[in-house]
């Protein structure tokens, strides 16, 4: 029994589509999920009902409203919150893939770090449009922290202008990278019990018990982590969108 | 080795020989030629999912939890006039109690009085009526004494005058008996 904690990641092109250029867009696995993932959110905020006295799944989502509307106004105000839509959305299209993605034998969307940057780099895009259209050339005083001395500030600026221009990067990796690793660390524990079975005998049933509950527990750990970088992501694209209302702050 | 499979015509069989193959270039989230298909996917769907979020998800539960939070407010606001109603009914009836209790304390005392006020009137007449016959009856009575006063002195008078005449022989003047009789009374 051979451990293949890659072969979870893996894209599987179900149809093709067209074509652009000589790549082939093809609907995938991960095309799938995605459209799972919409579905499950349409479903959850459209078929929730209206009641007075909520039920269930009208409380999962108001809670969820309340929950980013929240955010939001703790973060950057309430003029945050004409982004309401886009960071619900972000952050519920995040949530809930990566719950999807916990189950056994599913797919999960933001293991991919092209889908992470991209969802990085329209936040990063949203922040320097709106923030200079909004803005103007005062945007760029993000750079210039107050009550920096003289000598230092060109240090500090070039600090700021660099990290500003990572955001993207962090903002993308540390999704991407949770991600990757919570799966693969479960699908090592996981073979592990099977590899200790299958290889010890009675012995391996035993020696099995270890990882097994480690499995376990890596799985707790996992659904708190999916829902965790759904919240930091939703978090730093408030932060960052907090910069590009107030950029005097 | 990612990027030579960029071009291949089969992504497909490129991924999946590699992911069998081990974890050398074959690390799929850094197979390019996947790229295209999810950010084609990827972009699809946000959108769909933006639309669906912005124009029909979140009007729908924020138009319930405002149209909850009105009716709570609604409710509230209703309870607190009903609340002050009845306190201003209350209100009402114990300065209704208040003044029927004083006015019958009111009448009370009016009747009282009144009663008081006949009493004394009667009394007072009762009084004078029995003292009107009582100063009657003592003028009665003084006059009866005078009278017999009167005929006492008459009765000693004319006994003084024979007493004398019968003892001297001489009959007295009127005038020094009945000088006599008067000393004789006064002592």
């Amino acid at each position: 029994m051979k451990i293949d904690p890659i072969h979870q990641f893996n894209i599987e092109p179900l149809f093709t589509i067209g074509h652009i250029g000589n790549q082939t867009i093809a609907f995938t696995n991960s095309s799938l999920y995605m459209l799972v993932a919409v579905a499950i959110i349409s479903l959850l905020m459209l078929a929730s009902g209206t009641q007075l006295v909520p039920g269930r799944l009208q409380s999962v989502a108001e809670i969820s409203y309340e929950f980013v509307a929240s955010t939001i106004r703790s973060t950057a105000g309430s003029e945050g919150m004409k982004f309401f839509p886009l960071i619900f959305s972000l952050f519920m299209f995040i949530c809930v893939s990566n719950l999807i993605g916990i189950i056994p034998y599913t797919f999960t969307i933001s293991s991919h770090l092209i889908v992470t940057a991209a969802l990085a780099l329209l936040v990063f895009f949203t922040v320097l449009i709106y923030g200079v259209a909004k803005n103007g050339l005062k945007f760029f005083s993000i750079f210039v922290p107050h009550g920096v001395p003289g000598y230092i500030l060109p240090l500090v600026m070039f600090i700021e202008i660099l990290s500003f221009f990572l955001r993207p990067v962090s903002h993308s990796v540390r999704l991407f990278a949770n991600m990757l690793a919570g799966h693969i660390a479960l699908k090592v524990f996981a073979g592990f019990v099977a590899m200790l079975g299958f290889s010890l005998g009675a012995l391996g049933w035993f020696g099995g018990v270890l990882p097994l509950a480690l499995t376990v527990a890596l799985y707790a750990l996992e659904i708190l982590v999916a829902f965790l970088q759904a919240y930091v992501f939703a978090i730093l694209t408030c932060i960052y969108l907090n910069d590009a209302i107030h950029p005097g702050h | 080795m990612a990027e030579s499979h960029g071009g291949a015509k089969s992504p497909a069989a490129g991924a999946h020989t590699e992911a069998e193959g081990g974890h050398g270039g074959g690390f799929p989230p850094f197979e390019s030629s996947t790229y295209a298909s999810q950010l084609v996917s990827l972009a699809i769907f946000f959108v769909v999912l933006y639309v669906i979020v912005s124009k029909l998800a979140l009007p729908k539960v924020g138009g319930a939890i405002e149209a909850r939070q009105n009716k709570i407010e609604g409710d509230l606001t209703e309870a607190q006039k009903l609340k002050d109603q009845s306190e201003a009914a209350l209100k009402a009836y114990e300065g209704e109690l208040a003044s029927a209790r004083s006015r019958a304390q009111a009448i009370g005392n009016e009747s009282r009085d009144k009663a008081n006020a006949q009493a004394d009137a009667e009394r007072k007449a009762l009084e004078e009526q029995l003292a009107t016959k009582l100063a009657e009856a003592e003028k009665t009575i003084a006059s009866t004494r005078a009278t017999a006063m009167t005929n006492v002195r008459g009765i000693a008078a004319d006994a003084a005058g024979t007493i004398v005449q019968q003892l001297t022989g001489v009959v007295p003047d009127a005038a020094s008996i009945s000088a006599a009789v008067d000393a004789s009374l006064k002592g």
